[in-house]
């Protein structure tokens, strides 16, 4: 009795996590945010840490910090469910796309007085047309980050994305590791629009790639910081505002905008369908768009700010910065990224698996799978043939 | 009746978090990723990736052969010191298990790379750095390190239980200590040798984590297929798919691997 008691006991204990369970103090509560990896001020290199101020400024608030390194993987946790996140931090076209599939809650701006400071050309932007459900957070461009040390001055004289495809720095050469801003590039060198939802296009485009895989040492996201910081890889594609953190480690790194063309993002905080806490988010929100705070944090993460308000509280050197802040003229070369239709969007996908699926060294496999199973039938036969001697000769054994 | 009521806890944990999961891999893999109708598409989608699947069997088996090869007289060794020095022993083999198995992959990273610290010492003896990741090798090595203790561990438990006196046996009878290895411990220590080879081949070829790291762009696993499928692609159904798959496969392998050692159990008996 007492061991069948012990083992509804155990029982009872396994299944007990799987229950919910309401918090017993309902006066704080914690909002979820999930956001790109190294994309806040975190009070390292004596930046303000903005969760920390947050969490200050307003007690009864938590803050739950996740990272996602694309756009993509944020996409699915959301759609696999399982998770609630009060605050999400995606790109344009990614907004764009989950207004279009109605993945976020409409904004209530009572509580987020501070879009005010929000400059007039990022407000009613085409991903999200009057702003009902993004807040822009920071904008940048993508462009090709290269050491100087180890690439020679006449590769990158005429600023062209070829680089990527420079036989020279095989195995020197990192890629972005997601569909959208990998097509992007090879879009742009083949001369289409990033936003082509053209299949033939799709098609050239993933050619171009698979082309370009056997120089590629990795595709990577964050993982670019340490390669190119570590001179591991020598070049990359990345966005603008990284490279001045990578800049800060590694002087040799330098960069530039292709002459084909480039990404211009906007990363916007959105709160998606779900939260639970979304007055408490639009909080947040809010005191993201703080003027002081907003500079603080763009001065760690390096990204352009959406609020002029916020560019006297930076290091003039930065805002003064001709890649965070591009020039009228380069800015004009640069194209946003739209929301592809749901077809595109999975063609993309497909082609990208079969991008990164290639193979080169098939023959050899099967060649050595063909020799393996020969190999397996043959011992198999001749232990038969060894345990049927065998039993025939103790047989013959037992009968003398 | 008291063992059944003892093993409850566990056969509960396993209908909730294996049988029930099964079927919903077994579920998914045959719909559809959109309109959720059954289909066969996910399975026989599964084709184009056999080259993947092929590499992932093959580096495996090497990883395997390799641990058996290095984990054998290790075990064997171990089995034969002193019961102190056993248990620092096993304990230095087990001391890395202890570790996190993405950090100790991550530390490999850090000393093949082409700036790691290998090449970096290289390079300061005036030698040409060597390209040691990025290729086959280091994956078969990262699977080598990272599994090696799972074959060490069930060899070593093996050979310990092996009675002495079988052996003196067989020195009596004028064995010399080469037949008294292949004639006795080496038969008697198979079903070490099998569930080792299961333990590390089983995770090696479902690994992606490994490949990711160590390996090249071309040399990815069906572990990391299954992966993007999952993280990025977005397509449950077929990494759903592919995973049972790769189940039957394993199945498969450790079944013909189990065939060998039966005819060898019975052809020790006989003998």
């Amino acid at each position: 009795m007492k061991k069948r008691l012990f083992a509804l006991l155990i029982c009872i204990l396994l299944v007990l996590p799987l229950l919910p369970v309401k918090a017993a103090a309902a006066e704080t509560v914690s909002i979820n945010v999930y956001n790109w990896g190294q994309y806040i001020a975190d009070g390292s290199d004596g930046c303000i840490d903005v969760i920390a101020e947050f969490e200050k400024a307003y007690p009864n608030i938590k803050v739950n910090y996740m990272t996602f390194d694309s756009n993509e993987s944020m996409y699915t946790k959301l759609v696999a469910g399982g998770s609630s996140f009060d605050i999400i931090i995606p790109s344009d076209y990614m907004v764009e796309k989950l207004i279009n599939e109605d993945m976020l809650e409409p904004l209530n701006f009572d509580n987020i007085p501070n879009f005010k400071y929000i400059d007039e050309q990022f407000r009613d932007p085409a991903y999200d047309p009057g702003s009902v459900y993004s807040v822009p957070y920071t904008w940048g461009s993508v462009g090709i980050i290269y050491n100087s040390a180890y690439v020679s001055e006449e590769d990158v004289a005429d600023k062209s994305w070829n680089l990527l495809w420079n036989e020279k720095y095989k195995g020197k050469i990192l890629m972005f590791d997601n569909p959208r801003d990998a097509f992007a590039i090879a879009e742009l060198s083949l001369g289409y629009s990033l936003n082509t939802d053209d299949t033939a296009e799709l098609d050239a485009a993933a050619a171009k790639l698979r082309e370009q895989k056997p120089l590629v040492q990795a595709y990577v996201m964050d993982q670019v910081f340490q390669k190119m910081q570590r001179e591991e890889a020598w070049i990359a594609p990345y966005y603008a505002g990284d490279f001045l953190v990578m800049q800060e480690e590694n002087e040799n790194l330098e960069f530039y905008h292709p002459k084909e063309g480039f990404n211009i993002f906007v990363d916007a905080v959105c709160i998606p369908k779900g939260s639970e806490h979304k007055e408490e988010a639009e909080t947040f929100i809010n005191f993201l768009l703080e003027p002081e705070i907003c500079a603080g944090n763009l001065e760690y993460i390096g990204y352009s700010s959406p609020e002029t308000a916020s560019l006297e509280f930076m290091d003039p050197e930065i805002v003064e910065d001709p890649i965070t802040y591009p020039d009228e003229q380069t800015r004009a070369s640069g194209e946003e990224f739209f929301a592809l239709s749901i077809e595109a969007t999975q063609y993309m996908n497909a082609q990208w698996l079969t991008v990164k699926t290639a193979d080169t060294t098939t023959t050899l496999y099967l060649v050595l799978t063909i020799v393996a199973i020969v190999l397996v039938i043959v011992l198999w036969l001749f232990f038969k043939v060894r345990k049927r001697r065998r039993k025939a000769r103790r047989c013959q054994k037992w009968k003398m | 009746m008291k063992s059944k009521w003892l093993s409850g806890p566990y056969i509960l944990w396993m209908v909730l978090f294996t049988l029930i999961p099964l079927g919903v891999v077994f579920y998914y893999a045959c719909t559809d990723s959109i309109t959720g109708e059954f289909t066969l598409s996910n399975l026989s989608g599964i084709i184009d990736y056999w080259p993947i699947f092929l590499r992932s069997i093959w580096l495996s088996i090497f990883a395997t052969l390799i641990c058996l090869v290095i984990g054998y007289p290790v075990a064997y060794y171990i089995a034969h010191c002193k019961p102190t020095k056993q248990r620092l022993l096993q304990m230095l083999i087990m001391l890395p298990m202890c570790m996190s198995f993405l950090l100790r992959t991550l530390a490999w990273v850090a000393l093949l790379e082409d700036t790691g610290i290998i090449n970096n010492f290289l390079g300061q003896l005036g030698l040409a750095p060597l390209p040691l990741i990025r290729n086959n090798g280091s994956v078969i090595l990262g699977m080598v390190y990272n599994y090696l203790p799972y074959m060490i561990l069930p060899l070593y438990t093996v050979i310990m239980k092996i009675d002495n006196r079988l052996i003196e046996a067989a020195q009596d009878l004028g064995c010399n200590s080469r037949q008294v290895f292949t004639r006795v411990t080496l038969p008697l220590s198979v079903p070490g040798i099998v569930s080792g080879i299961t333990m590390v081949f089983v995770p090696a070829v479902s690994t992606f984590y490994i490949s990711q790291k160590l390996g090249s762009t071309d040399t990815i696993l069906i572990g990391d297929v299954i992966e993007m499928q999952f993280k990025s692609a977005y397509n449950p159904n077929l990494g759903a798919a592919m995973s049972l798959v790769l189940m039957v496969l394993i199945f498969a392998c450790v079944g013909i691997m189990n065939r060998f050692t039966s005819d060898d159990e019975e052809s020790v008996v006989t003998i």
